[in-house]
């Protein structure tokens, strides 16, 4: 099941580098960025955390390791990031929250849409996190 | 290095070339700001003023010359050219490139096709797709009708996107397709999990590097520029939604 998931969720972010053309030798990093994350935020899922707070973990250890991959590299760190934190959208979430306003179930949907809504916010809260950590960092070595 | 002060005109249009091959590849505005500032410090000019948004960089030089400005209409991801200039931008302020140099440099980036073409994204899509649907706790029997639905939708927005230029249409309509062609293999007896199936399929279709990108341009100070990724992200989930309820409300 774990092997599984590390495999596939390798596979998935590598491709996604090739549809954002990122540079050929580093489709395996971005592949093993969106791995990490996805690992991060299955194991937390599992042992029953908040979706939105395990989304907010997940992202910070994307954008740390692209930030770690983008300094070793000496390439943008984005490159690493945007394939990494694709697995984390809320798809699902949206998806159901769709599903109800099609039903015209408004009141199911507005909390669904309101719990994607907030799994993006945790997205770019982690995002925001690592990048100070990133600052704090560079501060020190200068 | 020799000194270029005489030749600001030509600083001037390095850099911008530079800032145009970046905001059309996907790279953050406050990338390509800092870029341009940098290319035309090591070239002699200290004091140079940018100002860049999505769609167009406006860019000065202390009191010496006319402010220049280009407009910037078409927008890919490619962010192997992003890559690229960022090299030839770090090889510049190591003192490795003369004027003409990173002139024809950049110019050879700005002429270069994808790193990937098309059919080959369309089957990374398609995969992609398959593997989110197992990923998402779909099981394998939603694989094949994932791939295919993954990739035709990923296909009809390629195509779409070069024959109508509005891409809030093009990804509604893919969306729409991938949703469709997920239920007619549900009906065809492929895949059980409908929700899981069209989630994968729609997945290639994700504005992640507008995410990113609103979100590093934000934390950056470009509140402009934050604010407008953020917009483009917001109206793609919106269209890929649409794409979906349509699918879902006509089953």
């Amino acid at each position: 099941m774990i092997v599984q998931q590390l495999l596939l969720s390798f596979i998935a972010s590598a491709l996604f580098g090739m549809i954002f053309n990122i540079p050929k030798k580093l489709l395996i990093n971005s592949g093993f960025v969106g791995m990490v994350g996805w690992m991060v935020y299955f194991f937390f899922a599992e042992h029953h955390l908040n979706n939105v707070l395990a989304t907010f973990i997940a992202a910070f250890f994307v954008a740390l390791l692209s930030n770690l991959f983008a300094r070793l590299y000496k390439t943008p760190a984005t490159i690493f990031s945007v394939s990494g934190i694709i697995p984390l959208v809320p798809g699902g979430t949206a998806f159901e929250a769709m599903r109800h306003v099609v039903l015209n179930d408004y009141n199911a949907a507005i909390s669904l849409a309101a719990k994607a809504f907030m799994i993006s916010g945790a997205i770019a809260m982690g995002l925001i996190f690592s990048e100070v950590v990133n600052q704090l960092i560079k501060r020190r070595r200068s | 290095m020799p000194a270029y002060s005489d030749r600001t005109n030509e600083i001037v249009e390095v850099c911008l070339l530079a800032g145009k091959i970046m905001l059309e590849s996907g790279g953050e505005t406050y990338r390509v700001e800092d870029t341009m500032m940098r290319i035309a410090a090591s070239f002699g000019i200290p004091r140079s003023h940018s100002y860049v948004t999505p769609t167009g960089i406006i860019f000065s030089i202390d009191k010496k010359n006319s402010t220049q400005f280009i407009r910037i209409s078409e927008r890919s991801t490619d962010l192997q050219k992003v890559a690229l200039v960022n090299s030839i931008s770090r090889r510049i302020s190591n003192g490795e490139l003369t004027l003409e140099e990173a002139y024809e440099q950049l110019k050879e980036v700005e002429a270069q096709k994808f790193a990937y073409p098309l059919w080959l994204q369309v089957i990374a899509a398609a995969i992609a797709s398959g593997c989110f649907a197992v990923m998402l706790g779909g099981g394998w029997s939603n694989f094949l009708p994932s791939l295919l639905s993954g990739g035709t939708g990923f296909y009809c927005f390629e195509m779409i996107h070069r024959m109508i230029k509005i891409r809030f249409f093009a990804e509604f309509f893919a969306s729409f397709v991938a949703g469709g062609m997920a239920l007619l293999m549900m009906m065809a007896g492929l895949g059980e999990d409908l929700g899981k199936m069209m989630i994968g399929s729609v997945m290639p279709l994700v504005p992640g590097l507008a995410i990113t990108n609103a979100v590093r341009d934000l934390m950056a100070g470009h509140l402009i520029a934050g604010l407008s990724r953020g917009a483009e992200a917001f109206l793609t989930a919106f269209a890929i939604g649409s794409g979906i309820a349509l699918i879902l409300s006509i089953r």
